[in-house]
Protein backbone atom coordinates (compact mmCIF):
# COMPACT_ATOMS: atom_id res chain seq x y z
CA UNK A 1 0.00 0.00 0.00
CA UNK A 2 1.18 3.50 -0.84
CA UNK A 3 1.85 5.28 2.42
CA UNK A 4 2.53 8.67 3.85
CA UNK A 5 6.23 9.44 4.21
CA UNK A 6 6.30 10.47 7.87
CA UNK A 7 9.98 11.36 7.66
CA UNK A 8 9.31 14.00 5.00
CA UNK A 9 6.50 15.43 7.08
CA UNK A 10 8.84 15.74 10.05
CA UNK A 11 11.32 17.69 7.96
CA UNK A 12 8.62 20.12 6.86
CA UNK A 13 7.49 20.56 10.45
CA UNK A 14 10.99 21.39 11.64
CA UNK A 15 11.56 23.86 8.83
CA UNK A 16 8.22 25.60 9.27
CA UNK A 17 8.08 25.76 13.08
CA UNK A 18 10.47 28.71 13.23
CA UNK A 19 8.24 31.03 11.23
CA UNK A 20 7.06 33.98 13.30
CA UNK A 21 3.69 34.61 11.65
CA UNK A 22 2.68 31.10 12.54
CA UNK A 23 3.14 31.59 16.25
CA UNK A 24 1.79 35.12 16.42
CA UNK A 25 -1.27 33.96 14.49
CA UNK A 26 -1.17 37.08 12.35
CA UNK A 27 -3.09 36.63 9.14
CA UNK A 28 -2.77 39.81 7.11
CA UNK A 29 -4.90 38.68 4.18
CA UNK A 30 -7.76 36.23 3.80
CA UNK A 31 -8.53 35.00 0.30
CA UNK A 32 -11.79 33.12 -0.18
CA UNK A 33 -12.44 31.06 -3.29
CA UNK A 34 -16.16 30.53 -3.74
CA UNK A 35 -16.56 26.78 -4.09
CA UNK A 36 -20.25 26.11 -4.69
CA UNK A 37 -21.49 23.83 -7.47
CA UNK A 38 -21.54 26.82 -9.81
CA UNK A 39 -18.01 27.90 -8.88
CA UNK A 40 -16.56 24.41 -9.23
CA UNK A 41 -18.23 23.90 -12.62
CA UNK A 42 -16.81 27.25 -13.76
CA UNK A 43 -13.24 26.39 -12.73
CA UNK A 44 -12.88 27.46 -9.08
CA UNK A 45 -10.63 24.52 -8.22
CA UNK A 46 -8.10 25.54 -10.87
CA UNK A 47 -8.22 29.11 -9.51
CA UNK A 48 -7.59 27.70 -6.02
CA UNK A 49 -4.68 25.63 -7.37
CA UNK A 50 -2.97 28.65 -8.90
CA UNK A 51 -3.55 30.66 -5.72
CA UNK A 52 -1.99 27.94 -3.56
CA UNK A 53 0.95 27.66 -5.96
CA UNK A 54 1.52 31.42 -5.89
CA UNK A 55 1.52 31.44 -2.09
CA UNK A 56 3.93 28.52 -1.99
CA UNK A 57 6.29 30.10 -4.51
CA UNK A 58 6.23 33.57 -2.92
CA UNK A 59 6.92 32.09 0.50
CA UNK A 60 4.50 34.41 2.34
CA UNK A 61 3.07 33.09 5.58
CA UNK A 62 0.51 35.77 6.46
CA UNK A 63 -2.03 34.89 3.76
CA UNK A 64 -4.75 32.41 4.57
CA UNK A 65 -6.81 30.68 1.92
CA UNK A 66 -10.30 29.44 2.51
CA UNK A 67 -13.34 28.29 0.55
CA UNK A 68 -17.01 29.16 0.81
CA UNK A 69 -20.26 28.15 -0.77
CA UNK A 70 -22.31 29.88 -3.42
CA UNK A 71 -23.65 33.34 -2.63
CA UNK A 72 -26.20 33.50 -5.41
CA UNK A 73 -24.21 35.21 -8.17
CA UNK A 74 -23.65 31.96 -10.05
CA UNK A 75 -23.40 33.58 -13.49
CA UNK A 76 -20.27 35.48 -12.46
CA UNK A 77 -18.29 32.52 -11.13
CA UNK A 78 -15.51 31.78 -10.42
CA UNK A 79 -15.49 34.42 -7.71
CA UNK A 80 -12.73 35.23 -5.27
CA UNK A 81 -12.90 37.55 -2.26
CA UNK A 82 -9.75 39.29 -1.06
CA UNK A 83 -9.90 40.67 2.47
CA UNK A 84 -6.92 42.66 3.62
CA UNK A 85 -6.82 43.41 7.35
CA UNK A 86 -8.71 46.63 8.18
CA UNK A 87 -9.91 47.07 4.59
CA UNK A 88 -13.24 46.34 2.93
CA UNK A 89 -13.31 42.98 1.11
CA UNK A 90 -13.14 43.04 -2.68
CA UNK A 91 -15.00 40.40 -4.69
CA UNK A 92 -13.50 39.47 -8.05
CA UNK A 93 -15.60 37.89 -10.79
CA UNK A 94 -14.95 35.62 -13.81
CA UNK A 95 -11.63 34.53 -12.37
CA UNK A 96 -9.18 32.19 -14.02
CA UNK A 97 -5.64 31.07 -13.25
CA UNK A 98 -3.98 34.07 -14.91
CA UNK A 99 -6.26 36.62 -13.28
CA UNK A 100 -5.70 34.89 -9.94
CA UNK A 101 -1.93 35.18 -10.31
CA UNK A 102 -2.29 38.87 -11.16
CA UNK A 103 -4.64 39.54 -8.23
CA UNK A 104 -2.27 37.71 -5.90
CA UNK A 105 0.84 39.59 -7.05
CA UNK A 106 -0.75 43.05 -7.33
CA UNK A 107 -3.52 43.12 -4.75
CA UNK A 108 -2.60 40.58 -2.08
CA UNK A 109 1.10 41.37 -2.07
CA UNK A 110 1.13 45.03 -3.13
CA UNK A 111 -2.29 46.27 -2.07
CA UNK A 112 -3.35 47.50 -5.48
CA UNK A 113 -6.99 46.56 -6.23
CA UNK A 114 -7.37 45.07 -9.70
CA UNK A 115 -10.48 47.02 -10.70
CA UNK A 116 -10.94 45.49 -14.19
CA UNK A 117 -11.75 42.12 -12.55
CA UNK A 118 -13.61 43.46 -9.54
CA UNK A 119 -17.30 42.79 -9.11
CA UNK A 120 -17.93 44.64 -5.89
CA UNK A 121 -16.56 46.09 -2.71
CA UNK A 122 -18.44 44.82 0.30
CA UNK A 123 -18.63 45.79 3.92
CA UNK A 124 -16.23 43.82 6.06
CA UNK A 125 -17.63 41.08 8.26
CA UNK A 126 -14.54 39.73 9.94
CA UNK B 1 -19.01 19.02 -14.08
CA UNK B 2 -16.46 17.39 -16.31
CA UNK B 3 -14.63 15.21 -13.82
CA UNK B 4 -15.63 12.91 -10.98
CA UNK B 5 -13.14 14.70 -8.75
CA UNK B 6 -15.08 17.96 -9.22
CA UNK B 7 -18.32 16.24 -8.24
CA UNK B 8 -16.59 14.92 -5.13
CA UNK B 9 -15.38 18.39 -4.18
CA UNK B 10 -18.92 19.65 -4.59
CA UNK B 11 -20.58 16.94 -2.50
CA UNK B 12 -17.99 17.37 0.25
CA UNK B 13 -18.91 21.05 0.35
CA UNK B 14 -22.41 19.88 1.41
CA UNK B 15 -20.84 17.86 4.23
CA UNK B 16 -18.79 20.76 5.54
CA UNK B 17 -21.84 23.02 5.42
CA UNK B 18 -23.68 20.38 7.44
CA UNK B 19 -21.07 20.86 10.16
CA UNK B 20 -19.24 17.56 9.67
CA UNK B 21 -16.00 17.08 11.60
CA UNK B 22 -14.97 13.86 9.87
CA UNK B 23 -15.55 13.14 6.19
CA UNK B 24 -14.60 9.82 4.67
CA UNK B 25 -14.20 9.57 0.92
CA UNK B 26 -13.56 6.25 -0.69
CA UNK B 27 -13.15 5.33 -4.31
CA UNK B 28 -13.15 1.73 -5.41
CA UNK B 29 -12.18 0.77 -8.91
CA UNK B 30 -12.82 -2.81 -9.92
CA UNK B 31 -12.09 -3.27 -13.59
CA UNK B 32 -12.99 -6.97 -13.46
CA UNK B 33 -16.55 -6.19 -12.37
CA UNK B 34 -16.44 -2.99 -14.43
CA UNK B 35 -17.41 -0.75 -11.56
CA UNK B 36 -16.18 2.50 -10.09
CA UNK B 37 -17.74 3.38 -6.75
CA UNK B 38 -17.55 6.68 -4.93
CA UNK B 39 -18.69 6.79 -1.33
CA UNK B 40 -18.78 9.90 0.83
CA UNK B 41 -19.63 9.47 4.51
CA UNK B 42 -19.95 12.41 6.86
CA UNK B 43 -20.92 12.98 10.48
CA UNK B 44 -22.75 16.22 9.78
CA UNK B 45 -26.22 17.16 10.94
CA UNK B 46 -27.96 14.86 8.42
CA UNK B 47 -31.39 15.28 6.89
CA UNK B 48 -34.89 14.07 7.60
CA UNK B 49 -36.04 11.39 5.11
CA UNK B 50 -38.33 13.75 3.17
CA UNK B 51 -35.52 16.30 2.73
CA UNK B 52 -33.01 13.62 1.68
CA UNK B 53 -35.45 12.57 -1.02
CA UNK B 54 -36.04 16.14 -2.17
CA UNK B 55 -32.28 16.76 -2.34
CA UNK B 56 -32.23 14.91 -5.67
CA UNK B 57 -34.66 17.38 -7.19
CA UNK B 58 -32.66 20.05 -9.06
CA UNK B 59 -35.28 22.61 -8.12
CA UNK B 60 -34.95 21.97 -4.42
CA UNK B 61 -32.31 23.72 -2.32
CA UNK B 62 -31.82 24.47 1.36
CA UNK B 63 -30.37 27.86 0.51
CA UNK B 64 -32.27 31.04 -0.16
CA UNK B 65 -29.78 32.85 -2.40
CA UNK B 66 -30.93 30.95 -5.50
CA UNK B 67 -33.68 28.57 -6.53
CA UNK B 68 -31.76 25.55 -7.78
CA UNK B 69 -29.58 22.92 -6.11
CA UNK B 70 -27.67 21.04 -8.74
CA UNK B 71 -24.82 19.29 -6.90
CA UNK B 72 -26.48 15.98 -5.99
CA UNK B 73 -28.69 15.80 -9.12
CA UNK B 74 -25.63 16.18 -11.35
CA UNK B 75 -23.69 13.42 -9.59
CA UNK B 76 -26.74 11.18 -9.66
CA UNK B 77 -27.18 11.83 -13.37
CA UNK B 78 -23.50 11.25 -14.09
CA UNK B 79 -23.73 7.84 -12.41
CA UNK B 80 -26.99 6.78 -14.02
CA UNK B 81 -25.95 7.51 -17.61
CA UNK B 82 -23.12 4.98 -17.19
CA UNK B 83 -25.56 2.25 -16.15
CA UNK B 84 -24.74 2.88 -12.51
CA UNK B 85 -26.79 3.84 -9.50
CA UNK B 86 -26.93 6.51 -6.90
CA UNK B 87 -28.12 6.42 -3.31
CA UNK B 88 -28.28 8.88 -0.47
CA UNK B 89 -28.92 7.75 3.08
CA UNK B 90 -29.21 10.28 5.82
CA UNK B 91 -30.05 10.20 9.48
CA UNK B 92 -30.99 13.40 11.23
CA UNK B 93 -28.36 14.16 13.83
CA UNK B 94 -25.97 11.43 12.67
CA UNK B 95 -24.79 12.15 9.16
CA UNK B 96 -25.14 11.33 5.51
CA UNK B 97 -23.82 8.63 3.18
CA UNK B 98 -23.74 9.30 -0.55
CA UNK B 99 -22.88 6.40 -2.85
CA UNK B 100 -22.47 6.60 -6.61
CA UNK B 101 -21.68 3.60 -8.80
CA UNK B 102 -20.41 4.05 -12.34
CA UNK B 103 -19.82 1.68 -15.22
CA UNK B 104 -16.01 1.84 -15.21
CA UNK B 105 -15.50 1.33 -18.93
CA UNK B 106 -18.66 3.14 -20.02
CA UNK B 107 -17.91 5.75 -22.68
CA UNK B 108 -19.94 8.39 -20.83
CA UNK B 109 -18.17 7.90 -17.52
CA UNK B 110 -16.41 11.09 -16.55
CA UNK B 111 -12.68 10.72 -15.99
CA UNK B 112 -11.52 10.73 -12.38
CA UNK B 113 -9.64 13.99 -12.96
CA UNK B 114 -7.47 15.86 -10.52
CA UNK B 115 -8.05 14.09 -7.19
CA UNK B 116 -4.96 15.67 -5.56
CA UNK B 117 -6.35 19.11 -6.47
CA UNK B 118 -9.76 18.23 -5.04
CA UNK B 119 -8.33 16.89 -1.78
CA UNK B 120 -5.94 19.76 -1.10
CA UNK B 121 -8.71 22.25 -1.87
CA UNK B 122 -10.91 20.52 0.71
CA UNK B 123 -8.14 20.36 3.29
CA UNK B 124 -6.90 23.93 2.81
CA UNK B 125 -10.46 25.28 2.72
CA UNK B 126 -11.54 23.39 5.85
CA UNK B 127 -8.45 22.90 8.02
CA UNK B 128 -10.52 22.00 11.09
CA UNK B 129 -12.37 19.18 9.36
CA UNK B 130 -10.71 15.78 9.17
CA UNK B 131 -10.64 13.82 5.95
CA UNK B 132 -9.99 10.16 5.34
CA UNK B 133 -9.40 9.25 1.73
CA UNK B 134 -9.01 5.69 0.56
CA UNK B 135 -8.60 4.61 -3.00
CA UNK B 136 -8.71 0.97 -4.08
CA UNK B 137 -7.67 0.12 -7.57
CA UNK B 138 -7.93 -3.60 -8.43
CA UNK B 139 -6.72 -4.63 -4.98
CA UNK B 140 -3.97 -2.00 -4.69
CA UNK B 141 -4.76 0.71 -2.16
CA UNK B 142 -3.83 4.23 -1.18
CA UNK B 143 -4.91 5.94 2.03
CA UNK B 144 -4.62 9.42 3.48
CA UNK B 145 -5.84 10.42 6.93
CA UNK B 146 -5.52 14.06 7.95
CA UNK B 147 -5.74 13.05 11.64
CA UNK B 148 -2.42 11.22 11.25
CA UNK B 149 -0.89 14.22 9.52
CA UNK B 150 -2.11 16.64 12.19
CA UNK B 151 -0.70 14.38 14.92
CA UNK B 152 2.67 14.47 13.27
CA UNK B 153 2.58 18.21 12.61
CA UNK B 154 1.72 19.20 16.20
CA UNK B 155 1.50 23.04 16.22
CA UNK B 156 2.12 23.48 12.50
CA UNK B 157 -1.21 24.09 10.73
CA UNK B 158 -2.22 21.55 8.09
CA UNK B 159 -3.08 24.37 5.67
CA UNK B 160 0.49 25.68 5.67
CA UNK B 161 1.58 26.03 2.01
CA UNK B 162 4.52 23.63 2.45
CA UNK B 163 2.30 20.99 4.05
CA UNK B 164 -0.35 21.38 1.34
CA UNK B 165 2.34 20.97 -1.30
CA UNK B 166 3.56 17.82 0.44
CA UNK B 167 0.05 16.35 0.64
CA UNK B 168 -0.59 17.13 -3.02
CA UNK B 169 2.58 15.35 -4.12
CA UNK B 170 1.91 12.43 -1.80
CA UNK B 171 -1.56 11.86 -3.27
CA UNK B 172 -0.31 12.28 -6.82
CA UNK B 173 2.49 9.73 -6.34
CA UNK B 174 0.29 7.37 -4.34
CA UNK B 175 -2.47 7.29 -6.94
CA UNK B 176 0.03 6.81 -9.73
CA UNK B 177 1.61 3.91 -7.87
CA UNK B 178 -1.68 2.02 -7.56
CA UNK B 179 -2.75 2.80 -11.12
CA UNK B 180 -5.80 4.83 -10.10
CA UNK B 181 -8.01 6.40 -12.75
CA UNK B 182 -6.59 4.37 -15.62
Amino acid sequence: MAKLKIEDLKKIKERVQGETALRAGTRRVKVTVHMGTCGIAAGAREVMDSLMNEIEESGVTDVVVTTSGCMGLCSREPEVTVEILDQDPIIYEFMNQNKMRQVFKRHVLEGEIQTPFALAKTKGQS
Amino acid sequence: MLELSMNILDIVENSTRAGASLIKISITEDRGDDILRIEIVDDGEGMKPDIAEKALDPFYTSKDVRRVGLGLPMLSHAAKITGGRFTIESTKGKGTVVTADFGHSHIDRQPLGDMPGTLVTMIAGNPRVDFVYTHLSDGESYALDTREIKNELEDVPIDHPKVIQFIRENIRDGLKEIGAGR
